[in-house]
C-alpha cells in the first residue's frame, strides 16, 4: 500500500466531466509534478486532495485512510496568490499557527507567550530570507517574498503532503531559480510528499522525481465537457534530470492553435 | 497649494453671501432673510455662552449633545446589526440565501415611512429616534460587512483551515479583521443619511437636539440660528467622519497600504 491511493476517482461540476478514472498510487517521499493543459482540472484534483472539494466518485486515502471532509494541518496548501493574510505583518503570519493551537478561545498570544513564539519562528525567517522584512504587510513584499513566506507557513504544521498550485506562476523566471533552491531544501529537510501543479515543463522537469500529465484520452467535438482528464503520462525522474522534455508532452500542456482547429474539424 | 486652491470656493460663497446679505440689509435694516456675519455670530456666541432663561441650560452644547448622543447610538445598534448579521450572511451560505431576499427587501423601504411606526411603538421618546437611525442604516451596512466576508479569497479560508484553526478563531483572526476597514467606510458613508434621520425625527418630535432647534426658530423666521446651525451640523459630520478616517489608517494600516483611499 503506498502512501497516497487514488482510485477511480471521477470528478462533474454539473453536466461537466472535469476528472475521471484517474488511478494513481505515491510512495511517500515523492515530489510529484503534475502538468496538463489550461482547464483539464489539475487545480481540482489538488483541491480533492486537500478536501477543500468532494469527488464525485472513486476514493483517496492516505496512509491507508480516507480523506476527512474538511482541509487539516496535515496536508499544507499554497496557493499561486492570496495564500497569506493582508492584515498580519510577516513575522505575525507566521506566529499565527502556533497562536491558533495555544490560544482556543482569543487565538492570541500576549506578552512573555508570544515573545517566545516570535522566537520560534525566528529561524524560519532567516531560513526564508524575510527576517529583515518580518515588520511588513504582505503587500509591502514582492511576489517571491509572498511565495516564500506562503511556502514557510504551509509548513509550520510540519504536514506530510504539501499541495502547491502554481506557485511560482506569477513570478519572473530568475526568482524562480531561487524559489526551487528553498523548495527542494525543504522537502529534502522534511521529508514531505509533495504535488505541485505548474505550467513551466522545464520547471515540471527539474523538481519533480515523478511527472503526471493530465489529459483527455477521449474527446466528443460536439461537447468538449463529454469527457474528463485523467493520468496519461507517468514519467519517473528519479534515475536523473531530464534536460529536454519530450515533445509530444510539451504539445499536451501548450496545444498549438492549429492543431485544436484542425481536431475540430476532422 | 492645495490647501489654498481647495480654499476658493469657500471663500468665494462666503463672499456673494456677504455682498447679497449687505445689499438686503442696506434697503431694509430688519431683513431677516439673510443676516450679517456678524449677526450670525452673536446670536451663535449667545446659544452657546448664555444660559436659557427658562432652563439655565447652553442650548447649542446641550442641542448638540442631545443629537450626537441619539445618532452614536443609532449607528452603534448598526454596527451591532452589521457585524452579527453580516458576518453571518457573508459566512454562511444557508443564512445567505434564507435572509439575503430579505434584507434586500427590507433596504428598499423608505426608513422615514416607518418613523409614524416607531413612533406609535416606542413613543415619543429617545427609543424611537435611535431606532430610526438603526433602521436607515443598518441594511446598508448589513450588506457591506458581508460583502466584505464574501470578498475575502476562498483561500486564505481554506488556508487557515490547514493551519488548524476553529471556526471560532477563523471568525475572529481572519473574517473580522478584514471586515473592519470596510465597516468603517460603511459608517462613514451611512453618516449623512444617519443625519437626514435624526434631523427628520427630532423635527417632528421632541424636545432638544440640533434639528429640533432649527425647525423651532423656522417659525420665526431666525435664520440667524439656522444658518449657524446648519454649518455647525456639517462642521460635525466633517470632523466624525476624519475621524473615522484617521482612526481607520492608524489602526488598520495594513488596508490602506494599496491604491488611493478617500
Ligand atoms: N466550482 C466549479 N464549478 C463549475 N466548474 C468548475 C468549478 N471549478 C472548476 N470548474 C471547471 O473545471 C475545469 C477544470 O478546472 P481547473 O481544475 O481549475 O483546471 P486547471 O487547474 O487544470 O487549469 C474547468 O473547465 C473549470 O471551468
Ligand atoms: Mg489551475
Amino acid at each position: 500500500m503506498s502512501f497516497v491511493e487514488v482510485s477511480r476517482l471521477t470528478k462533474r461540476y454539473g453536466d461537466t466531466q472535469v476528472l475521471e478514472r484517474v488511478n494513481l498510487s505515491v510512495a511517500k517521499g515523492t515530489f510529484c509534478t503534475i502538468v496538463g493543459a489550461s482547464g483539464c482540472g489539475k487545480s481540482t484534483f489538488l483541491r480533492i486532495l486537500l478536501s477543500q472539494e468532494v469527488q464525485s466518485s472513486g476514493t483517496v486515502s492516505v496512509d491507508g485512510t480516507a480523506l476527512p471532509p474538511e482541509p487539516t494541518p496535515d496536508r499544507g496548501i499554497v496557493f499561486q496568490r492570496y495564500s497569506v493574510f493582508p492584515q498580519l505583518t510577516v513575522e505575525d503570519n507566521l506566529v499565527l499557527a502556533e497562536e491558533f493551537a495555544t490560544a482556543r478561545w482569543t487565538g492570541r498570544l500576549f506578552g512573555s507567550a508570544r515573545s517566545s513564539a516570535k522566537q520560534a519562528v525566528a529561524e524560519t525567517l532567516s531560513n526564508i530570507g524575510l527576517m529583515a522584512a518580518k515588520d511588513r504587510y504582505p503587500a509591502q513584499l514582492s511576489g517571491g517574498m509572498q511565495q516564500r513566506l506562503a511556502i514557510a507557513q504551509a509548513l509550520l504544521m510540519r504536514p506530510k503532503i504539501l499541495l502547491l498550485d502554481e506557485p511560482f506562476g506569477a513570478l519572473d523566471p530568475g526568482i524562480r531559480v531561487d524559489m526551487h533552491d528553498l523548495l527542494l531544501r525543504l522537502w529534502r529537510e522534511m521529508e514531505m510528499t509533495v504535488f505541485m501543479v505548474t505550467h513551466d515543463i522545464h520547471e515540471a522537469f527539474k523538481l519533480g522525481t515523478r511527472l503526471l500529465v493530465f489529459d483527455k484520452v477521449r474527446h466528443d467535438p460536439d461537447s468538449p465537457e463529454a469527457f474528463g482528464a485523467t493520468v496519461t503520462y507517468d514519467l519517473d525522474l528519479k534515475s536523473g534530470p531530464v534536460t529536454e522534455p519530450p515533445t509530444e508532452i510539451a504539445d499536451i500542456i501548450y496545444p498549438r492553435p492549429e492543431e485544436t482547429t484542425d481536431a475540430r474539424s476532422s | 497649494m492645495a490647501l489654498f486652491l481647495g480654499a476658493i470656493p469657500f471663500l468665494g460663497l462666503a463672499g456673494v453671501y456677504a455682498a447679497a446679505s449687505s445689499a438686503r440689509l442696506s434697503a431694509n435694516p430688519a431683513d431677516k432673510l439673510l443676516p450679517s456675519f456678524e449677526q450670525m455670530g452673536t446670536t451663535f456666541w449667545r446659544m452657546a455662552t448664555v444660559p436659557e432663561v427658562r432652563t439655565g441650560d447652553l442650548t447649542l452644547w446641550v442641542d448638540t449633545f442631545d443629537s450626537l448622543q441619539r445618532l452614536g447610538l443609532g449607528l452603534g445598534v448598526s454596527v451591532l446589526l452589521a457585524l452579527t448579521f453580516g458576518i453571518a450572511i457573508g459566512f454562511v451560505p444557508h443564512v445567505r440565501s434564507a435572509l439575503a431576499p430579505f434584507l434586500a427587501a427590507i433596504s428598499l423601504i423608505p426608513p422615514i415611512t416607518v418613523l409614524p411606526i416607531l413612533f406609535i411603538t416606542f413613543g415619543l421618546g429617545e427609543t424611537a429616534k435611535v431606532a430610526l437611525i438603526a433602521v436607515g442604516t443598518a441594511p446598508v451596512m448589513i450588506r457591506s460587512v458581508a460583502q466584505a466576508v464574501l470578498d475575502i479569497p476562498r483561500e486564505q479560508i481554506v488556508k487557515v483551515q490547514t493551519l488548524g484553526a476553529s471556526v471560532w478563531q477563523m471568525v475572529t483572526r481572519v473574517v473580522l479583521p478584514q471586515v473592519w476597514p470596510r465597516l468603517i467606510t460603511a459608517l462613514r458613508l451611512g453618516l449623512i443619511p444617519a443625519f437626514i434621520f435624526l434631523i427628520s425625527a427630532e423635527a417632528i418630535a421632541s424636545t432638544t437636539g440640533l434639528g429640533y432647534r432649527i425647525f423651532l426658530v423656522r417659525r420665526y423666521l431666525a435664520m440667524d440660528v439656522i444658518l449657524p446651525y446648519v454649518a455647525w451640523i456639517t462642521l460635525l459630520a466633517f470632523l466624525i467622519d476624519r475621524a473615522l478616517l484617521l482612526f481607520s489608517r492608524r489602526i488598520f494600516r495594513w488596508a490602506f497600504l494599496e491604491g488611493e483611499a478617500l
